[in-house]
């Protein structure tokens, strides 16, 4: 796992400079602090930080093939390597390393582009063709690992984290107001923008090619959805020992690594899953890490205990405080370069620190089970939504909704005002969006702090609409559930859950996360469950609950869901982290970073401190607040708000003319 | 100060924070996203707090709670019923 950086000029020889190179990898150092190698020539520089875990003595990047004409930096795993370097080899290929990444510049040799569809893994990849002239940017299915770039002057520029493309001086470093208005509507952008005006993502599932001056993007993968006639008949029996063979498979390639390779314990469903498959199939001595919380209403310890005593590991769990939740947003912020609507993220960056210092630098974790088998809320949502809808006025339908937020309407009294909350958009049952609508409607009500200049920006931009129109062809034949899970992947997963509580908060630290539940294998065998066993009436993940009979004690598969949350008014607003919440967000800050209205951050403010439990959209409001504050102010306002790192390369690849070398 | 003015300036200040200009009298708070079901749980807290009303369970209905029109009708209604229940 690594950080990779580059510059390409499309057309042709303009020279790079080394230390520009060298200050984007400078940037990635968290991700790869084990080695760095450059390589440049007059019209492409390609950087690298290094992460070692496969290879340890001779992977170092840039790799290169048999001729030198191929170049390659790449931040992944692809975890069945072994399986396609035998056919490269049969094929005639030679190695120099035993790392994946030769494997894969290969396999580009090989097929070009069409290699993708046979990786099973996360990476961000760059490969630079010396004799076409072109350079190709690829990233995995669902976007674990990250990449962004930018277009300046006929140059593109990229990197696995923003900071680095920042680094170049002639990068403007400014706020994108349409990227505000997604934030605050959909919990993140829509790919492929990035907060930042004009850094954009590269997709997940895509490519880029530059080539004769021009620069193209394909879509290689979409999230699959298959109508019901394509979907498989087998009995929930035969889906669950399908789905455990797969599970297990998923697992074990990805244990593949020449260093240790850890667990994260949450002690819910997916983590302790992914555990229990390690325990009993490969490593009974896996080391486990696990989030604690000082406050109950969060704290999922005496699930995580139940696990680590069924499963017998050396365990090490991290108190989460709400001190140290508040003091770390600003470090876990620059880290994700994003706002954020909750403090989930800070506990994810804070654990992977435990796990670095405790020798680990790989961990499997549970992340996608919820999106790959239906364990989300909003799933079940839409399921009694839909069910409302055909009697609005039914009390019992209503009272079903109850069930499905326990731990945000507890209160009894509410049950009535409930059905008329849920009851928005109920007459919108075939719009596309419909499984969303009232999740973005809430959220959206956020945008009543922006600015009048921010809105002005904004303008008529329609976020639903551009919604409506990127999903694919088959999303209309879909099923409601795989719809709604389409739209919970292409938006959420990614950009939130891989990047703000994946990626960026492990690499923060130097930690690698696996996921074996989105292996493409499991991804795809599960679109062809028909989605009536995966919720069946409103039991969330059915499927996988029975999958882990046997493995798992009964009171993890039974328990009622608890989605992953962190404090918010604890964390921001205690006698720690006051002072800096508030003057974050005072009219000074406010006014220099343009972005909110101050009248009515203060009402917020006021409002928030008088309470002990602030509503739900008002905690949201305060992070979402906070975080853009810091976001701005440290990546617009006092960038870098870090120092440089001083790189030393183990390998430079001078292939520069003296002429070039001399401009640049 | 009359009785709808101070439920118009709770409202405002805490689900509009100030910017009170588009709230109409008949203004659904639920369809316009002012309030969603937890705010509903803040105003009753107002509306018991400031006129001393008690409101049941039973009584969280959007016909007495989703604008400023129907909790005038129902804070009116309550007060002008209580005397005389304990008559």
């Amino acid at each position: 796992m690594c950080g990779i950086a580059g510059i390409c000029h499309i057309d042709g020889p303009d020279g790079v400079s080394l230390n520009s190179i060298k200050r984007m990898i400078g940037a990635l150092c968290h991700r790869g602090p084990d080695e760095t190698g450059i390589y440049l020539d007059d019209q492409v520089g390609l950087g690298h930080a290094r992460l070692s875990i496969i290879d340890l003595s001779s992977g170092v990047q840039p790799i290169h093939n048999e001729d030198k004409s191929l170049w390659i930096v790449y931040n992944g795993e692809v975890f069945n390597y072994p399986e396609l370097k035998e056919d490269l080899l049969q094929k005639g290929h030679r190695f120099y390393t035993t790392s994946d990444t030769e494997v894969v510049l290969h396999l580009y040799e090989e097929q070009g582009p069409d290699c993708l569809t046979q990786l099973n893994g996360q990476f961000a990849i760059a490969i630079w063709d010396t004799k076409k002239k072109e350079l190709f940017l690829a990233r995995d299915r669902v976007g674990i690992r990250p990449l962004y770039y930018t277009i300046l002057n006929n140059t593109v520029i990229f990197g696995s984290e923003i900071k680095s493309i920042f680094s170049n001086k002639n990068v403007s470093r400014r706020i994108d107001p349409i990227a505000m208005d997604q934030i605050f509507t959909f919990w993140t952008t829509l790919t492929p923008r990035t907060v930042f005006k004009d850094i954009y993502e590269l997709p997940p599932g895509h490519y880029m090619k530059t080539s004769d001056s021009k620069v193209t993007f394909k879509k290689y993968w979409d999230i699959p959805i298959y109508p019901r006639a394509e979907q498989s008949d087998l009995a929930p029996k035969e889906i669950c020992e399908q789905v455990r063979d797969l599970l297990q498979d998923a697992v074990r390639i990805r244990l593949r690594a020449d260093v240790p390779v850890g667990c994260y314990l949450s002690g819910g469903l997916d983590s302790s899953g992914a555990a229990a498959l390690v325990v009993r199939n490969f490593n009974k001595d896996v080391r486990t890490f696990g989030i604690r919380f000082d406050n109950d209403g969060f704290d999922e310890g005496e699930y995580q205990k139940l696990m680590v005593s069924y499963l017998n590991v050396n365990h090490t769990d991290l108190t989460a405080t709400d001190e140290i939740i508040g003091a770390s947003l600003p470090d876990c912020l620059w880290h994700c370069e994003k706002p954020l609507l909750r403090t989930g993220p800070v506990p994810l960056f804070l654990l992977s620190d435990v796990v670095r210092k405790s020798g680990y630098k790989v961990v499997l974790t549970g992340e996608g089970a919820d999106e790959v088998f239906g364990g989300y809320n909003i799933f079940r949502e839409a399921k009694v939504r839909r069910f409302l809808a055909k009697y609005p006025d039914s009390q019992s339908r209503a009272e079903l909704i109850g069930q499905l937020y326990p731990y945000i309407f507890d209160n009894p009294r509410l049950k009535r005002t409930l059905q008329s909350f849920f009851a928005k958009g109920l007459d919108q049952i075939d719009d596309p969006i419909f499984s969303h609508f009232i999740r973005w409607e809430n959220t959206s009500r956020i945008k009543t702090f922006f600015s009048q200049e921010l809105n002005e920006a904004i303008g008529q931009y329609d976020g639903y609409e551009q919604v409506r129109q990127s999903l694919p062809e088959g999303f209309e034949r879909a099923d409601d559930f795989s719809r709604a899970q389409y739209l919970e992947m292409a938006i959420f997963l990614s950009n939130y859950l891989l990047s703000s509580q994946g990626d960026r908060v492990a690499m923060a630290h130097s930690v690698e996360i696996r996921l074996p539940f989105l292996d493409t294998r499991v991804m795809d065998f599960m679109a062809r469950v028909p989605a009536k066993w995966k919720i069946l009436g409103l039991n969330e993940k059915h499927i996988l609950k029975k999958s882990f009979e046997g493995i798992l004690p009964k009171k993890i598969t039974s328990r009622p869901k608890n989605p992953y949350r962190a404090p918010i008014k604890q964390s921001l607003l205690n006698e720690k982290t006051a002072e800096y919440t508030k003057e974050a967000l005072s009219k000074k800050s406010l006014s220099r970073a343009g972005l909110f209205d101050a009248g009515k951050v203060t009402k917020l403010l006021r409002k928030v401190q008088a309470v002990d439990n602030p509503s739900e959209i008002d905690s949201m409001a305060l992070v979402g607040l906070l975080s853009s504050q810091l976001i701005h102010r440290q990546f617009v306002q006092n960038f870098p708000a870090r120092p440089d790192n001083p790189v030393s390369p183990a390998l430079i690849v001078d292939r520069r003319s003296e002429a070039l070398r001399a401009v640049s | 100060m009359d009785n709808s003015v101070k439920v118009r300036e709770f409202v405002v200040e805490n689900f509009l924070f100030g910017d009170g200009e588009k709230l109409k009298d008949d203004t659904s708070f639920m369809e316009e996203g002012i309030i969603d079901s937890t705010g509903i749980l803040e105003l009753v807290f107002f509306l018991e707090e400031t006129f001393g009303l008690s409101v049941e369970d039973d009584e969280l209905v959007p016909d007495n709670m989703d604008s400023l029109q129907n909790i005038a009708r129902f804070i009116d209604r309550k007060l002008n019923a209580s005397p005389a229940a304990e008559a």
